[in-house]
């Protein structure tokens, strides 16, 4: 695939089209999780941080923004991603995308890129949110924009999969309900994984996620769980394997082109 | 325009939905695919359309090959689907603008308003879908297939469920296309409307087309005519002296049918002379009429044949 031949025109025209469907559902898309995770600063930052003492230096409430930004990045990624390619699937309407003359590569573009964008303007917001709850520092500004755009766009994948295999709403909400949500929180969102008993912190390390939050974590104040370059291989390698699956399920034509 | 060749298609379950399809669409015309349900008819211009793909067999559109060349095949396609699928939310403006972006086609505001004013949709261009009515719809889906301006377009069964003012207007809108120089494929199970519409006729049943004709010569091969004649008094077999006519005794010998073929312009069709022997006889004819067959007939007695 050479960028020359590619047909921006429509990879723009399905991204726009996406970006003002949110922007639609504005309230939906936009305030409902920069809420939500405000009660989380709320709560867990100022309620019952105070009563924490800081973490590998650094006070509860800050140690856990970054966390809080990846649990956000990552339920919105999918969800927004999923509800995205379902919904047309649902409706019917995606017969016009799919007689569109474009290639896979840039239907993908369109969905996915849409979806990880309006991830990462959320994350945006958390973080500019996050800052009226408490003082926060960035060591590290461009692996922290790296370790955010590859998780967008990871989980963005991964909500497009869903939104292809999932046949019914049920099916869509479960993956993210039942594995997203789960591992996240266990994933050294809320804490250090060294508070841990040593068998529990080796279970925690099957995880993915914990990959996630700490390298992003290490971003902000250099401190981590892992290293943030195992941290940073294990998301190219989550990449690797969701793009092997969008690659296997277009060339099958899985749920989409019998 | 359109060349399929060979095309089959199985589908995963195992049903053969397409058997080794031959088709020609020819620049500028109608063309019907008829068929009953589930013969097949959404299926082959899926394939077309590149929303299914083919077992066997390929299609060429202008030229291009629809698999290996799919974006300047698709290019000159619009598909007009056959459920109303619809954005609820959007503007009637705003999804025929997507339409054409997404076909790669740069923003022609101008082209859009010509689209939008020949399928009388330009006064509803800021409503949004779910305010409209379904044959208004179903005009918003001719816009979108038409905003990038194809050379086919496709319309699966653009009547069904339709009423039958909507129909009529329908088929209107249809023709403005095809004197515009659209070609136009539609499919459907009303032979009314093949007949109506087409240039041509393409039979399609058990996923197998069984015949394709110029309608009007499928009406004339096939469409025989029956001379019905009420006699005053019942014959108890047909006069020595019409034997040379083609007739039947009908109605337990009250009446006479002469089938002819209305298209064989040899002696007025025989029917003066059939009269004038009738006439001859001193047979009284009481009352007559003719029938020609529709393209129901043609089109039950071909399925029956095929069976």
């Amino acid at each position: 695939m050479n960028i020359r031949n590619m047909n921006l025109q429509s990879v723009k025209t399905l991204y726009l089209a996406e970006m003002a469907r949110s922007l639609r559902t504005v309230l939906q898309s936009i305030v409902s999780p920069v809420i939500s995770t405000s009660l989380y600063f709320v709560v867990f930052g100022a309620a019952i941080g105070t009563r924490i003492s800081e973490v590998e230096g650094v006070s509860y409430g800050a140690f856990i923004v970054p966390g809080l930004i990846m649990l956000m990045l990552l339920t919105q990624s999918v969800s927004n991603a999923s509800f995205g390619i379902f919904f047309p699937r649902f409706s019917g309407t995606i017969y016009e995308v799919l007689s569109a003359p474009m290639s896979y590569v840039e239907v993908v573009l369109g969905y996915v890129g849409a979806a990880a964008t309006k991830s990462l303007i959320l994350g945006a917001i958390v973080l500019v949110t996050a800052r009226l709850f408490v003082p926060y520092s960035i060591q590290h500004p461009f692996m922290m924009v790296l370790f955010l755009v590859l998780t967008a766009v990871t989980f963005s994948l991964l909500g497009f999969i869903i939104g292809i295999w999932a046949d019914g709403f049920e099916k869509l909400q479960l993956v993210p309900l039942l594995v997203i949500t789960p591992l996240t929180f266990l994933g050294g969102t809320f804490y250090s994984i060294d508070m841990l008993p040593p068998f529990w912190q080796a279970v925690t390390l099957a995880n993915p996620v914990v990959y996630l939050v700490s390298g992003f974590r290490w971003s902000f104040y250099g401190i981590s769980d892992v290293s943030p370059w195992v941290s940073l291989a294990m998301i190219l390698l989550f990449l690797g394997v969701a793009l092997a699956v969008v690659a296997w399920i277009f060339r099958t034509g899985y749920r989409l082109k019998p | 325009m359109i060349r399929v060749e060979g095309l089959s298609k199985t589908f995963a379950d195992g049903f053969q939905a397409l058997k080794d399809i031959d088709l020609t669409i020819r620049r500028g015309e109608i063309f019907a695919l008829l068929g009953p349900n589930g013969a097949g008819k959404t299926t082959l211009i899926s394939v077309i359309c590149g929303l299914v793909n083919a077992s066997q067999g390929r299609v060429l559109v202008d030229g291009h090959d629809n698999v290996l060349d799919y974006r300047a095949a698709r290019q000159r396609i619009g598909l007009v689907p056959q459920e109303l699928t619809n954005e609820a939310f959007v503007t009637v403006w705003d999804t025929v603008s997507f339409s054409r972006g997404l076909f790669g086609k740069p923003k022609d505001p101008a082209h859009i308003e010509k689209v939008l004013r020949a399928l009388t949709l330009w006064e509803k261009r800021h409503n949004r879908l779910l305010e409209l009515s379904g044959g208004m719809k179903r005009r918003v889906l001719i816009a979108k297939a038409l905003a990038h301006e194809p050379d086919v377009l496709f319309l699966d069964e653009p009547t069904a469920g339709v009423d039958v003012e909507l129909r009529r207007e329908m088929w209107e809108v249809v023709r403005g296309l095809r004197d515009q120089g659209v070609t136009i494929i539609l499919t459907t199970h009303y032979i009314e409307e093949a007949e109506e519409m087409a240039d041509r006729i393409g039979v399609i049943r058990n996923g197998e087309i069984v015949l394709v004709e110029n309608t009007h010569a499928l009406m004339q091969q096939l469409g025989s005519k029956e001379l019905t004649l009420h006699l005053h008094e019942a014959l108890e077999r047909i006069p020595p002296a019409l034997s040379g006519h083609a007739l039947t005794l009908a109605e337990e010998g009250h009446a006479l049918v002469y089938t002819y073929d209305a298209t064989s312009q040899q002696d007025g069709t025989g029917i003066s002379g059939l009269l004038a022997d009738l006439e001859a006889v001193g047979l009284q004819v009481k009352d007559l009429h003719t029938r020609q067959s529709s393209l129901e007939d043609i089109f039950v007695s071909l399925v029956r044949e095929h069976r």
